[in-house]
């Protein structure tokens, strides 16, 4: 059980999270445009890294806010948090 | 029976209140203060219950939490009863009754004990090689393995207990008050972390505390007397919270550790009544120290299990804290310097102490210097080969081992006793320690794994963390709680410390014996029966990954999870495939440290509090009208309502038939309702829902159907536009939260450019639904001001209104393909407005009706339910909904998807209606359905979805899912049942009313 710090309520226990996937997959502007292979690469296809992973946070019993967070899957250590429309740390 | 074992008093036992309790039906005494185990032995009772699999009689072995054989039923045929409780942990009380378990009549005389005899047909792996065929037996089989399966009782009747759950925050936790723990609690306290410390023993102070060792001195004074003193200074310090006969069972990750704390189980029955008995603490600390201390280990040799064979700590622990003599003749078997104090410690109590075996060559240390003194035998480079006693040792016999240690020579010595102490090293009790993801270092000079990497704020110190000797103990204490609190000083910095020397060991992790293997049983695991025969066995069947090897010969699997033997396990695995210990690691540690019992799990969430669950405002109507209630999602919805004793076949029919010719009222309040407002709140709808929103006029309603981003219906139902900006959008009933959530993820995360707010509004207004000919002049009645004529209220759309003081949003939509209307009023209305609808409708005979009827009434007219006709695998277009699928609108959630080839397929299966050839006949819900009946294998088209009577058309009707249904109209079909074949013909789902005539009459 993670103790999360929502970047707009502070830590809270990880109970009143909800997990959302992997983060910066941004849904296509014209998806029409797309190949069905191209679709498929945004709908499907998600990574599971043992290691290092950008992830999608919701404070769903909280203030229902997103927001982003990087966190070691092998040790579950969380390394950074940040907020929505932030960009991703480069490493 | 009755002999009184007990040496001296014991401060720690009080002699003067005699605790009556039975065992096995018999009445013994025992003192306050005794464990069941301790109060057994007093009364000269080592045979306690029988091994799983062999039925071999077995002892108390130990005298703590680690115990794999005295293992009992306490207080069984009563509420209260419990399987597998460890003797060792039952402080007695009056009136306690306690049990042997897995023997049958008596554990004297055990019919399974014929297991025994015939063992060498019972080898690992047994279940997986012998049940295995004729494969059609396995019915048989099963009804033996179930009947031999598990250990104890567990209780028939309903726990008479009360449990709790706390939650506990706290900078400091210390797990375990032996010497370390409560000097590490006591310097975290005073410099002003707010700790808690934990133990699961009733008195602090762990080994130290009664182990009177002459060679240890702290400050000039005894250890033990000097631990005493500490913990007496221990109430004056703030900060400091302390709770005793708490085991922690489980560490998970950011130091959240689960942990349960026992009230009453130590009381008599009538202090019992209406208290907490067990409390799971639910504990976020800062920082932990785990002072979890060490557990003796056993030695692996022929036949180690019987009665009367123990831990030499344990055997010790009787007599020096219980003051209960565990032998009239005592033996010690050993690799290391601890069997020498127990043995002092007895002959000191003036017990006889017959002999040390010591698998050593020799050992001047100055402990054993006194043995020596003391007249003890002692016979070096010697192991046990065989032991004698059914049902009580009475007798080992001794051989000389070679320089090797792989085999025995010389001639066989026997030497008769009564009980055996044995010492085969401590082994640093890291459970904790790896449950929270702590990586472990195999210590080659010890033979002991050791925490290595912390994965959180925790350290480990004293014995758990390798250190066996006081003087070790404090000094490293000292060094590493400063560093790890940092804190520049402790109040044990300079404390003078006296301990033994080195403690010399030699290591075998199997002994040999004169006979072959094959001819033995050295017990590995004592509870499942597992010998190192059998782990052999695995390894030479080609089992190589220990995780396999515990498995297959389940060791470590018992409800102790091996405490005892499974370092013996690793080794012999280690010394027979050639590898290294610390290469080949150790099998998982996984929770709960000792068992938890449910009550303590679940706590106060039983009964009604077991789930969450939301009423209606019109809740009490129901009930005060004998509906019967559905649970859906969270919600109790009335499902319908019978009178006269009807069925609720009897019920429906009779709501349908009234809904349709007269008129019906519904609670339809559970439905999801999310108030959407914002200068882009009709843009969003277009991009949520599949059809085109710009142009819905104010005042307008619009059924609309929502998809996940891969094409599949995710929810539907009616949003209505109050305002120029301002929308009220309906979900499904148990869809309400997800949707809401979904919404608010795209409105954050993709499309944070749109001016919308959500606002979840399901428990602000209640809903009355009336459907039917005359819900028309009902609401005339009620809203004789509202002009409800075709022109000024048409289907789909909406009014405000008011009933007398009571403001009210009414929409004209139709679930049912009824003429209807939605009454939605401020909650607290809800049951008015409802009575006011039953009042105005009776000369129509108004009939409520409940979720069955609602289902059967839309399923005449082939409207789908989400969730039930649908089931994340169907398209708009599998639903046959072509029609709500805007061509025109550049995107919407899932839109893409419905271009994917494989959405495309017309193969896919699809929507259609069903009816029976023999009209009475009514199908089940999720029945197969298929075109040939004499194939193999059968090719399966797809199954029923809903399936009702309807009573407005008299025949049966069903909605099903077929794949290539939307080319099968007028289709034969089959529907094979277990006793019969039902013929069905495809039919179009618009059961009724095909022309929707009726909605606006």
């Amino acid at each position: 059980m993670f103790v999360i710090n929502c970047p707009y309520c502070g830590e809270r226990d990880q109970q009143e999270f909800k997990a959302g996937g992997e983060a910066h997959i941004e849904r296509p502007k014209q998806p029409t445009e797309l190949s069905d292979d191209e679709w498929a690469e945004y709908l499907f296809m998600r990574k599971n890294i043992k290691g290092v992973q950008f992830e999608r946070w919701n404070h769903a019993h909280g203030c229902r806010k997103w927001f982003n967070m990087v966190r070691d899957t092998s040790n579950d250590e969380i390394k950074l948090i940040y907020k929505m429309g932030e960009r991703p740390p480069s490493e | 029976m009755s002999a009184n074992l007990r040496v001296k008093s014991s401060e720690f036992i009080d002699e003067t209140v005699r605790i009556s309790f039975k065992f096995n039906g018999k009445t013994y005494y025992g003192f306050k203060g005794d464990t069941l185990a301790s109060a057994l032995l007093a009364n000269d009772i080592h045979l306690v219950g029988r091994s799983f699999k062999y039925h071999r009689p077995r002892g108390i072995m130990t005298a703590g939490s680690e115990e794999p054989n005295a293992i009992v039923q306490v207080n069984d045929k009563t509420n209260r009863t419990e399987p597998n409780v460890r003797a060792t942990e039952v402080e007695i009380y009056e009136g306690l009754e306690a049990s042997s378990q897995n023997c049958w009549p008596s554990v004297n005389f055990d019919i399974g004990g014929i297991n025994n005899a015939i063992s060498a047909f019972l080898p690992a792996g047994f279940y997986y090689k012998t049940f295995m065929w004729p494969a059609s037996f396995w019915e048989k089989y099963e009804y033996f393995i179930r009947h031999s399966a598990g250990l104890g009782k567990s209780p028939t009747e309903k726990d008479p207990d009360i449990y709790d759950h706390r939650n506990i925050h706290c900078d400091v936790l210390v797990v375990g008050a032996g010497i370390s723990g409560i000097l590490a609690a006591k310097n975290a306290a005073k410099n002003n972390f707010k700790t808690l410390l934990v133990d699961e023993k009733n008195e602090l102070g762990g080994a130290t505390i009664y182990q009177n060792r002459e060679f240890n001195k702290i400050d000039n004074q005894s250890s033990s007397d000097w631990i005493k003193k500490e913990i007496q200074e221990l109430s004056n310090i703030k900060n400091l919270e302390i709770k005793t006969r708490t085991s922690v069972a489980a560490y998970h990750g950011y130091n959240y550790l689960l942990a349960r704390e026992n009230l009453t189980d130590h009381l008599e029955k009538k202090d019992k009544q209406d208290k907490i008995r067990q409390r799971l603490l639910k504990i976020r600390a800062k920082k932990v120290i785990l002072a979890t201390g060490a557990l003796e280990r056993p030695l692996i040799f022929n036949n180690n299990d019987r009665p009367g064979i123990m831990l030499s700590s344990a055997v010790k622990k009787y007599a020096d804290f219980y003051g209960v003599v565990s032998g009239k003749k005592n033996i010690f078997f050993t690799n290391n310097d601890s069997a020498y104090e127990s043995a002092l410690c007895l002959h000191n109590k003036g017990i006889q102490v017959e002999a040390i075996i010591d698998i050593r060559e020799k050992s001047d240390s100055n402990i054993v210097k006194a043995v020596k003194k003391a007249g003890i035998t002692i016979h070096w480079s010697h192991t046990i080969v065989d032991t004698k006693g059914y049902k009580k040792l009475n007798s080992i016999s001794v051989m000389k081992l070679s320089n090797d240690g792989l085999s025995v020579i010389g001639n066989k010595i026997n030497i008769s006793c009564d009980c055996l102490g044995v010492a085969g090293g401590w082994t640093p009790a890291v459970h904790l320690f790896t449950q929270s993801g702590g990586k472990l270092t195999f210590d080659e000079n010890d033979k002991v794994f050791l925490p290595n990497k912390y994965p959180s704020d925790q350290l480990c110190v004293g014995s758990c963390n390798g250190d066996f000797k006081i003087k070790e103990i404090i000094n490293n204490l000292s060094i590493n709680l400063k560093k790890f609190l940092n804190i520049e000083k402790t109040d044990f910095d300079n404390l003078s410390v006296d301990s033994e020397k080195e403690n010399s060991k030699r290591n075998i992790w199997l002994l040999p014996s004169n006979k072959p293997i094959g001819k033995t049983k050295p017990f590995v695991d004592y509870q499942n029966d597992a010998t190192a025969k059998d782990i052999k066995l695995a390894l030479r069947e080609g089992f190589r990954s220990i995780e396999h090897v515990k498995r297959y010969t389940t060791t470590g699997m018992g409800t102790d999870q091996g405490k005892l033997g499974n370092m013996h396990a690793l080794g012999i695995i280690a010394d027979t495939a050639g590898v290294k210990m610390g290469d080949l690691g150790t099998t998982t540690f996984r929770p709960p440290y000792t068992p938890l019992t449910f009550g303590t799990i679940v706590g106060r969430n039983v009964g009604e509090y077991f789930d969450t669950f939301r009423r209606t405002p019109m809740n009490d109507w129901h009930i005060e009208n004998k509906a019967e209630f559905e649970n859906v999602g969270q919600w109790k919805r009335a499902w319908y309502y019978p009178i006269n004793g009807e069925t609720m076949h009897e019920s429906v029919q009779r709501e349908s038939i009234a809904a349709r010719e007269s008129v019906g009222i519904l609670d339809a309040s559970t439905l999801g309702k999310i108030d959407i407002q914002g200068s882009d709140a009709s843009e969003f709808l277009n991009r949520v829902y599949t059809n085109a929103w710009s142009k819905l006029g104010i005042g307008k309603c619009r059924y609309g159907l929502m998809l996940n981003e891969d094409g599949m219906v995710y929810d539907d139902g009616v949003t209505t536009r109050l305002g120029e900006n301002h929308y009220l959008m309906t979900t499904t009933t148990g869809g309400a939260a997800n949707v809401l959530g979904k919404l608010e993820d795209y409105l954050q995360t993709e499309w944070p450019e749109l001016d919308v707010y959500l606002t979840s509004v399901t428990d602000h207004y209640a809903t009355a639904s009336i459907c039917g000919p005359n819900s028309k002049k009902i609401l005339n009645k009620i809203i004789p001001d509202l002009d409800l004529s075709e022109e000024n209220f048409p289907h789909m759309s909406f009014k405000n209104a008011q009933i007398e003081n009571i403001k009210c949003r009414i929409m004209r939509i139709s679930f049912t393909g009824e003429h209807s209307y939605e009454i939605n009023v401020q909650a607290n209305f809800g049951k008015a407005i409802w009575e006011k609808c039953m009042e105005a409708g009776k000369e129509f005979n108004i009939t409520p009706y409940g979720t069955e009827t609602m289902h059967l009434l839309r399923a005449e007219k082939g409207f789908i339910i989400v969730g039930q006709d649908t089931d994340g695998t169907m398209t708009p277009i599998d639903l046959q909904m072509d029609w709500i699928v805007s061509k025109k609108k550049y995107d919407f959630i899932g839109k893409r998807s419905l271009y994917r080839s494989d959405t495309m397929k017309e193969e896919r299966k699809q929507l259609v209606g069903l009816l029976t050839d023999d009209p009475s006949i009514v199908l089940e819900e999720g029945a197969q359905i298929v075109s040939e009946l004499n194939q193999s294998p059968v090719n399966m088209l797809g199954h029923v979805t809903s399936s009702y009577y309807s009573p407005n058309l008299k025949k049966s009707i069903a909605l099903a899912v077929v794949r290539n249904g939307k080319n099968m109209m007028g289709k034969k079909l089959f529907i094979p049942m277990e006793d019969k074949t039902i013929n069905v013909t495809v039919a179009n789902p618009v059961f009724f009313d095909s022309k929707n005539k009726r909605i606006n009459a």
